[in-house]
Formats: C-alpha cells, sequence, structure tokens
C-alpha cells in the first residue's frame, strides 16, 4: 500500500469547481497551505469550505478567498480578514457560523456514519431559533438567514433541559496539515497543530494530507498516532521549505527575565 | 474607588481553587493567573486543544504550532496535554471545566448573556463562546459594570441576540460582585468606597 502522490499538484487534480472541502488548522496554526496554494494553481472556483476561520488576508484560506474561489463558508470565528467582511457584505460569499464545538462534533459526526446530534450549545439563541444572516444581496439586506433547527427536551441529571438538533457535514475532500505521516496515511499531528485536522479528515470522503515528514509503515509507534490511515486517501510529502513555512498569528513572548 | 481591571482581574483570581480547570475569555480574563495565590495551581484550557497552557514563550522558543484559542504564543505547564477539537470540546460540553471566565456586553437578572455580535456591526462569530457558557460548571462573568455611555450591561432583558440564556452565576464588576440566583440579582460585595446605591443606579434590575 502506498497513498503517497507525487505532487499537491497531482493530489488536488480531481477536485472540481463547486466541491465542498473540509479544511484543517485553527488560526494559521496546522493549516494545510501547500495543498491551498495547489488549490488556487488549478484555477478552480464556488467552493465550499468548511474550516474554523478562513486564514487572514495573504495565507490560508484567505489566499482562495481573495481569488474569489470560495462561494460558501461553515466557520465559527472570521474576525482576523478584512476581504472576508467585505465579501460577507457585499453578497459576494455566504457563511454559515456555527458554534466552535458544534462544528467540530458535525466534522467528526459526519466520519463516523451518525447523521445528526443534539447539543444544548445554541439553545435559545438564533443558531437554534433561526435568523443568523448566512447571505446578504448587493444591497446589504439579509438574502438567506438561518432556518430554525429541532429543540428536545431531555432528562439530564440536573433536571430536563433543552438541546438542539445539529446535522453532520461530509465533505467531498478532507484536507489536512500533518506533523508526521507514513505511506499507509497513518498521521501524527504536532502540538497545538492537531486541533480540527482529524475531524476534517474524518468528514472527507477523500482526505488529503500534506506531511511535514514522511515516514515508511512501521516507524510510527501505533500507540501514538492520532489519525488512522483509514481516514486518509493521499498523502504529499512536504519539502523541508514547505514544512518549514509557518506563520504566527499573534506573536507574544515574554523577556527571558521574566517568571514562566 | 472602584476596582481597577488589575483588581477586577484579582478578585476573579480569588474564585477560584486549587486543581481547578479554568477556560479564560480574551481580554481582561487573560490577566487572571497572573493574581492566583502561589497554592493555588490551576489548569488552564485553551479550547484550541490544550490542558495545562503556561506563559508566553521567551523569543527563542516562539513555536508556530503552539497557540492558545486567541492565535498567542504560548508554552506549556508540567502535565500539559494536546487533543483535537472535537475532545476539547466533549470537556467543555460535558461539565469536566470547572470554571469559565469570560467578559459580556449585557447580562441579565435570568443570567443570560449577550457577548459575540452586535447587529449591523461586522459579525465575527462566536468561536467558542456559546459552547462554553453551557458546559462549563460555573460560568462568570468580568466586564465593566456599565458602557463606555454610560449605559446598563446588567439589564432586565439582553438587548443584542443572545450567547446563551440562564448560563451566568456570578458576575464582577469594576464596581462589585453580583450574583444571579433564582430569586434575583444578589449584591454580593463592594468595592472599596463604592456605595450600594451607585451599583442599584448603574444596575437596571433590583438588587437583594
Amino acid at each position: 500500500m502506498d497513498k503517497v502522490v507525487a505532487s499537491a499538484a497531482e493530489a488536488v487534480a480531481d477536485i472540481r469547481s463547486g466541491s465542498s472541502l473540509a479544511v484543517g488548522g485553527f488560526g494559521l496554526c496546522g493549516i494545510p497551505s501547500v495543498l491551498i496554494q495547489a488549490l488556487l494553481d488549478a484555477g478552480v472556483t464556488d467552493l465550499e469550505a468548511v474550516s474554523n476561520n478562513c486564514g487572514v488576508d495573504e495565507w490560508g484560506l484567505g489566499v482562495l478567498l481573495f481569488n474569489k474561489r470560495i462561494r460558501r463558508m461553515i466557520s465559527s470565528y472570521v474576525g482576523e480578514n478584512k476581504e472576508f467582511a467585505r465579501q460577507y457584505l457585499s453578497g459576494e460569499l455566504e457563511v454559515e457560523l456555527t458554534p466552535q464545538g458544534t462544528l467540530a462534533e458535525r466534522l467528526r459526526a459526519g466520519g463516523s456514519g451518525i447523521p445528526a446530534f443534539f447539543t444544548a450549545t445554541g439553545v435559545g439563541t438564533q443558531v437554534a431559533e433561526g435568523g443568523l444572516p448566512w447571505k446578504y444581496d448587493a444591497n446589504g439586506n439579509v438574502e438567506i438567514a438561518s432556518p430554525p433547527k429541532e429543540v428536545r427536551t431531555f432528562e439530564t441529571a440536573e433536571g430536563p433541559k433543552e438541546f438542539v438538533l445539529e446535522q453532520a457535514i461530509v465533505c467531498d475532500f478532507g484536507l489536512v496539515r500533518a506533523w508526521k505521516g507514513d505511506r499507509h496515511g497513518n498521521l501524527v499531528f504536532n502540538k497545538s497543530a492537531r486541533n480540527f485536522n482529524p475531524l476534517a479528515a474524518m468528514s472527507g470522503r477523500v482526505t488529503i494530507a500534506e506531511v511535514e515528514e514522511l515516514v515508511e509503515p512501521g516507524e510510527l509507534d501505533p500507540d501514538s498516532i492520532h489519525t488512522p490511515g483509514v481516514f486518509v486517501q493521499r498523502v504529499v510529502a512536504l519539502t523541508p521549505e514547505q514544512a518549514a513555512d509557518k506563520r504566527v498569528e499573534k506573536r507574544t513572548v515574554r523577556s527571558a527575565g521574566e517568571g514562566a | 474607588m472602584a476596582w481597577t481591571r488589575e483588581e477586577m482581574a484579582a478578585r476573579a483570581a480569588s474564585e477560584l481553587t486549587d486543581g481547578s480547570y479554568v477556560n479564560l475569555g480574551i481580554g481582561l480574563p487573560t490577566l487572571v493567573p497572573n493574581y492566583v495565590a502561589d497554592d493555588v495551581e490551576l489548569v488552564l484550557q485553551s479550547e484550541n486543544g490544550i490542558l495545562g497552557v503556561g506563559a508566553y514563550p521567551t523569543e527563542d522558543a516562539v513555536d508556530p504550532d503552539l497557540i492558545n484559542a486567541g492565535k498567542e504564543t504560548v508554552t506549556l505547564r508540567k502535565g500539559a496535554s494536546f487533543f483535537d477539537s472535537a475532545m476539547s470540546f466533549g470537556m467543555i460540553r460535558g461539565g469536566k471545566i470547572d470554571a469559565a471566565i469570560l467578559g459580556a456586553m449585557q447580562v441579565s437578572v435570568k443570567g443570560d448573556i449577550a457577548n459575540w455580535m452586535i447587529p449591523g456591526k461586522m459579525v465575527k462569530g462566536m468561536g467558542g463562546a456559546m459552547d462554553l457558557v453551557h458546559g462549563a460548571k460555573r460560568v462568570i462573568v468580568l466586564m465593566e459594570h456599565t458602557s463606555k455611555d454610560g449605559e446598563y450591561k446588567i439589564v432586565n432583558e439582553c438587548s443584542l441576540p443572545y450567547t446563551g440564556k440562564g448560563v451566568v452565576q456570578r458576575i464582577i464588576t469594576d464596581l462589585a460582585v453580583i450574583d444571579v440566583t433564582p430569586e434575583g440579582l444578589k449584591l454580593v460585595e463592594l468595592a472599596p468606597g463604592v456605595t450600594e446605591d451607585e451599583v442599584r443606579e448603574k444596575t437596571e434590575p433590583p438588587l437583594s
């Protein structure tokens, strides 16, 4: 078994315009930046991207957004991106805002054969009751608002409580960034770069992993694998330069003299 | 004299007991760990997937793969762990996190909270706030008592879109500590030099 493909361009070659993508990463941490660049180069458009954030103006999914390749986003937080705001408010981009934990679970459920689940998150808010603006028209009026969702009461240890039904997300493709991966697609992530990556991998019908270090089967400790290879169909080995090209959104430091 | 921001953070820190797992919102709540007593060890949760967040790194220890939920570079404390976002919110929703301290634009007499969206302004998203207010065992709001324009922030009904309803237990402001109870708001403590009358005047619902 060998899931390694020769290049990022080859790995994304069958992603068509209109495809849905589950993309790993949190902020700029652990994002599949090389696959994103390959998609930009491939020229596909009209994409639906499911990702906690949408990069910044010049990095991450922001580069696809900037070139108007994304039609719709499902995200929890999009605050760091001016072009995102402009496209959203001018009606060029549809946005489904979803609570972060609900988004993570929707991806996990999608890859686990669970079509929907109940959660307390969002009960009593527009997330459950509907009315969140998904799309504006060119004049700034809401063209599509989120629909109301089913709310049901369940018994809990603290008594009866309301929960809202949330739908799972299955995407045409999952795009993830891993620290190490082998030819079977087993993946290990680095520190907090794990974040949404294992869940995006689960959500994709076809998942493509870019790995900072490609190793042979058997080299990864089976007990330490975060995403088993069954969730991964293609592996792209990054060059050392690609692997090292990481951005920091907010560089916060202390001087060496300060206590930890 | 009302509490300064630092004194507010210190007052919030005194809520936290040794061994607590705590999630801190961005802004003022991030100051809280600076004021925790030496014999109190907290485990800070960052919802992007860390338990045991430490101080900011020194310049040579900055790691793009090690950030907190505010996307700031951080370090780890001993005993830290990493996990994916589904497990992170599993522990939040599952009631495993002892306390969440977060800012707010409005809190109501019933413990409703609005802190994510102002209609007509750019919507940035709720991030993990809606999950946290429902999941954490204690939700403590740390905020200025009134808005910059002097408007009520502690209100009968939130006019802004809700983050969650009936979820806040305690409010710590620059003027006072107030509990949300089934009987209404209860004044627990006044900042030094602040009068009960001043707090009542700046709080829309009645205080007992």
